[in-house]
């Protein structure tokens, strides 16, 4: 199976703090990890490459410094790892995002599946996935929580609010996963050792064939016109006393809440 | 947006006319042929195996923002076949109005289904003016592809200026896939909409990195200006029976045979209550901090004199004291509750990423150094096993 | 002088910290109250390539040196305290198989030992033989192509999980430390059987066992090193102990620390985070400063072994200091606990029951002192 895996760097905490006079967020001294939720999407290439063999593909669109990210993808275990990073990348929204992402495996070529994480930390939106998945013209499964391929089709099972689905489709096809998928494998050393000697592949905009006014900034239909960090929850009221008085204070707080 | 066909790929084989929803494609002389019925949804282009239909999805501000008028809403109906719909519907109707009539448009909601038409009498007791129905046995379970391939064709048709989708599983899996077809800009997880009276716009505010930072976002040029909508969060009409609206048939043909996706088995998760956990306006959550799983019973019983949920940490799913269905956090499910009750719960990072947006939050722990408090309304460092059922007996006494 | 890990160095630390933090640290706890060999751990360090991290590539290991494994070791320590035990007393049978192992020794035992296949221990202690090592009284009588040992080890860490121990023996009464022979005996050699495992202050999960040899037949291929040449291939080994016991107090002191300090800022006494109270501040200023110089006398002791340079001081040094900042930061912190830190709820009691091993195992504190005071007396005699 050629599998491709979508992974996206993010900073390492959400604990974000903006810079009160640019409203701009404050990058430095944060740690860059990969979005937890993608190496459950490459641990489940892996296992699906160890029961049917075959090639896993890690790639992701980002800054120059999004190959850490891909280098950990090769440390768990994938094949080859490709960084799609150019100026015109930049200011990408969700829809951007997929069509360059699209460009890059219609390069890759013969794919049979496409593995993303169900969405990242940072963003918090979940379409890229779907997106991709309408470029390629592929059908998508989200929020897999078990996969299986078999004999050119691929049957997962999703988790919805209250219940499961099992659905099954042919490949090529696109599918996001769940942080309950797997426990992904932490790289063993030799592998680290190994993935921080590889080559990580470079294309930009030229190499994958793809149209600036699609990509980045240009290619992006929404725009974020202002960010600024939430009201703070106030600090909280201590109850104190003994149990009965604590349980009467709450049933007056309980009353108020409604 | 365009379809095209490329005539000199086609070779006849007739996937294309069966997959159209609209009755659009005609075989003259053994090639496709598109009629006036095109809505430019582009199923027939994901049917092709010849790359003979081709959807050009270039995406360029081509798009004349002032043909495209009217707010919608996305329909969504909650599962088990009662006839009813989740909470977000309705919400998102009772905002939609508010924005529909800042503008000055029509309010409508998109229903799709099969055997749904009394439905509709719902949409308008909340709020919508017209209601657009497509009722067909392949809409019967939701599954991406006819979802997309008919709302794409009927945004594309009746162009709405603003089209609003409930954040459920469901209309995050669907969203993005129709805006991707429509090149159109998406918001995900909206917990404020606002118009922008001056440059009709849709103002869309959401939170990223987990809640710590707020954005707004626009979509100046392309149109439909689309957001998926955090439920729990919007405000729904009184539902008003005398109201009435407009139902508009959409007739729509799928074939079974054009769909790609299989759905092999529907399964409900195992969980220990009758409140829909999702949905609830009030959760007694129980940790670690319970010792032993008969100890969920004092959750429970606070739980249903309150008249709520359930809920669980990750440590007690764990320990198998509780089914996962009940496991609030960020490997288990987001909730937007009215009040949340944490007893026995240390307040991981993780936990909290699932609750901590609960508009108010009572954490009971006997450890003081507990994390929990850390977001706590109201904190209590006391013995979970005397003010539970101390409480719950005065609830009920109270009542 | 450069006191930053290199490239490669880093990339393995931060993949070991994310193992620790994930895997080790939420268990640690329960870990201990098994009482019983964390075999799924010991597992998991072999999956990661960790048990043979100085041993040469072609040997299976990793090829790097003895910081690297001094600062793994660390952070195994730091999440839980019986890993890094089971993970230290691993290398101590690994070291002198490396150091005085022939090419067809280290062939057919290195590769187990490095992917973690098989464990290793070290056995030198004897109910009659703790701080005086040259009085060794299992003996090892050459019998045509092979060894007799008969005699009788104890507190041999690993010890019935290992399969491959390192034995001291005395092969050669009349000579003392001059006639001690080093043997590899494998688990399942007849006459090589397992005593009690002591029941012990801390560390309850680690096996500290008895090592009985009645007529036990070892061929002579498998001497270590030279005939009589034993006490040094122990003196050696322990050389390494002694950075792998101040490896292993440094990560307790260190989670001692990264216990009391957020503890500090929780609760909440006269209206106040206890952390703001100078006697507080203090006691974490010290905790902090040790633990730093604890780590840094034990970096550069492995940074020594690892430049071939004599060691033995500077090794003696590391771990006399940092098994008693160990004794003194987790006293400390459960100082800072108070109360709490006194129960079974939280891990610092626990801490302070493990440190009080350090001071006393692989060279007591006085036989540390003894052995710098020896080499000091006589480098500073003009």
């Amino acid at each position: 199976m050629k599998i491709v895996v979508c992974i996206k760097q993010v900073p390492e905490s959400t604990e974000v703090q903006v810079d009160p006079k640019t409203n701009a967020l404050i990058r430095e001294g944060v740690k860059s990890i990969v979005n937890p939720v993608d190496e459950n999407a490459i641990e489940a290439a892996l296992q699906l490459r160890e029961a049917h063999g075959g090639k896993v593909t890690a790639i992701s669109m980002g800054p120059p410094q999004a190959e850490e990210a891909l280098r950990q993808a090769l440390a768990m275990g994938a094949d080859e790892a490709i960084l799609l990073v150019d100026n015109a990348f930049r200011g990408s929204d969700t829809l951007a995002t997929s069509y360059t992402l699209a460009a890059a495996v219609r390069k890759i070529g013969e794919v049979d599946l496409i593995l993303c994480g169900k969405q990242a930390i940072d963003g918090d939106t979940g379409q890229v996935g779907p997106g991709l998945a309408e470029r390629l013209g592929m059908p998508q499964v989200t929020f897999a929580i078990e996969l299986e391929a078999e004999d050119g089709k691929l049957r997962a099972r999703r988790v919805l609010d209250d219940f499961f689905e099992v659905l099954e489709v042919k490949l090529p096809a696109v599918v996001t996963v769940v942080k309950q998928v797997n426990d992904p494998r932490h790289p063993g050393m030799k592998n680290v050792l190994k993935a921080k000697r590889a080559e990580v592949a470079k294309w930009g905009l030229d190499e994958l064939g793809a149209e600036a006014k699609q990509a980045g900034f240009d290619g992006s239909p929404t725009q974020v016109i202002r960010v600024w960090p939430p009201e703070k929850r106030s600090e909280g009221k201590r109850i104190e006393g003994s149990a009965e008085e604590v349980v009467e204070e709450l049933a007056k707080v309980l009353g108020e809440v409604g | 947006m365009a379809v095209r066909l490329i005539t000199e790929n086609c070779t006849g084989c007739k996937l294309c006319p069966r997959a159209c929803p609209y009755g659009a494609i005609d075989m003259v002389e053994g090639k496709a042929q598109l009629n006036d019925n095109c809505t430019q949804c582009g199923a027939c282009a994901s049917s092709c195996k010849f790359d003979a239909i081709v959807l050009e999805t270039s995406y360029t501000p081509e798009v004349d923002v002032d043909q495209y008028r009217g707010v919608w809403v996305v329909a969504e109906s909650a599962p088990g076949g009662h006839g009813e719909f989740r909470r977000g519907t309705l919400e998102l109707l009772g905002e939609g109005r508010r924005l529909a009539d800042t503008l000055g448009v029509e309010l409508a909601a998109v229903l799709l289904g099969d055997g749904v038409a009394e439905m509709a009498k719902k949409l308008f007791a909340s709020g919508a003016d017209k209601v657009y129905l497509a009722q067909d046995p392949v809409l019967a379970h939701y599954r991406t592809g006819p979802y997309t391939d008919v709302l794409a064709g009927l945004i594309n048709r009746h162009r709405p200026e603003i089209v609003l989708v409930s954040a459920t599983p469901q209309g995050r899996d669907l969203a993005p896939r129709v805006a991707a077809r429509l090149s159109a800009g998406l918001t995900a997880d909206c917990t404020g909409l606002d118009i922008d009276e001056g440059e009709r716009l849709l103002v869309q505010t959401r939170p990223a990195f987990g809640g710590n930072l707020m954005a707004t976002i626009v979509s100046k040029h392309a149109r439909p200006q689309m957001a998926t909508v955090r439920p729990g969060v919007m405000r729904a009409l009184e539902a008003d029976g005398s109201r009435a609206g407009e139902v508009v048939e959409v007739p729509v043909h799928l074939d079974e045979r054009s769909v790609v996706a299989k759905i092999v088995e529907i399964s409900q998760q195992e969980t220990d209550g009758r409140v829909n956990l999702q949905d609830a306006e009030i959760i007694v959550s129980g940790g670690r901090g319970l010792g032993k799983p008969e100890n969920f019973a004092i959750i429970r019983e606070l739980a249903e004199a309150l008249g709520g949920a359930v809920g669980a940490s990750r440590a007690a799913v764990d320990a198998g004291w509780i089914p996962a269905y009940h496991q609030v956090g960020q490997t288990g499910r987001t909730v937007q509750p009215k009040l949340y009750i944490a007893c026995g719960i240390s307040g991981a990072v993780q936990h909290l990423a699932g609750m901590s947006s609960a508009d108010c939050i009572i954490a009971i722990n006997k450890d003081p150094a507990a994390p929990i408090f850390n977001v706590a309304t109201y904190s209590i460092v006391g013995d979970l096993f005397e003010i539970l059922p101390a409480l719950t007996k005065r609830l009920r006494e109270g009542a | 002088m450069d006191f930053t890990f290199n490239e490669d160095q880093t990339a393995v630390l931060e993949a070991v910290k994310g193992f620790c933090d994930e895997e080790l640290a939420p268990k640690a706890q329960e870990t201990d109250e098994a009482g019983a060999w964390p075999a799924e751990n010991v597992r998991k360090l072999a999956e990661l390539d960790l048990m043979g991290i100085p041993v040469p590539e072609e040997y299976g290991g990793l090829g790097m040196d003895f910081l690297t494994w001094s600062a793994v070791g660390e952070e195994l320590s730091r999440a839980c305290t019986t890993t890094g035990a089971v993970f230290g007393a691993h290398l101590l049978a690994v070291a002198p198989i490396m150091m005085f192992g022939t090419e067809e020794q280290r062939q057919q035992l290195l590769r187990p030992l490095a992917t973690g296949e098989k464990i290793g221990a070290f056995a030198l202690t004897e109910p009659g033989a703790g701080s005086d090592a040259a009085a060794v009284a299992t003996k090892a009588v050459l019998d045509g192509d092979s060894y007799v040992l008969n005699g009788t080890k104890i507190f041999i860490s690993n010890g019935g999980e290992a399969e491959i121990y390192v034995i001291i023996t005395s092969t050669d009464p009349t000579r003392g430390a001059r006639g001690m022979t080093a043997f590899v005996v494998e688990k399942g050699t007849p006459g090589f059987e397992f005593g009690k495992d002591e029941k012990k202050m801390g560390f309850a999960s680690l096996p500290n066992r008895e090592l009985i040899f009645t007529d036990c037949r070892v061929p002579k291929e498998n001497v270590l090193g030279r005939r009589n040449a034993g006490f040094l291939v122990a003196m050696r080994t322990l050389g390494v102990g002694r950075i792998g016991m101040a490896t292993g107090a440094v990560g307790l002191a260190r989670a001692a620390l990264e216990a009391a300090v957020p503890y500090s800022h929780q609760r909440h006494q006269f209206g106040k985070p206890i952390s703001s109270f100078q006697a507080i501040q203090f006691m974490v200023a010290d905790m902090a400063t040790e633990v730093d110089c604890a780590r840094l006398l034990t970096w550069r002791a492995a940074w020594m072994k690892d430049q071939n340079m004599p060691f033995e001081k500077e090794a003696a040094m590391a771990k006399l200091y940092a098994s008693e900042v160990a004794m003194r930061a987790t006293t400390k912190a459960v100082q800072i606990f108070g109360g709490y830190g006194y129960t079974r709820e939280f891990p610092v009691e626990r801490y302070m029951r493990e440190a009080k091993l350090f001071e006393i195992v692989e060279g007591t504190s006085e036989v540390q002192r003894g052995l710098i005071a020896n080499q000091v007396l006589r480098e500073l005699n003009h």
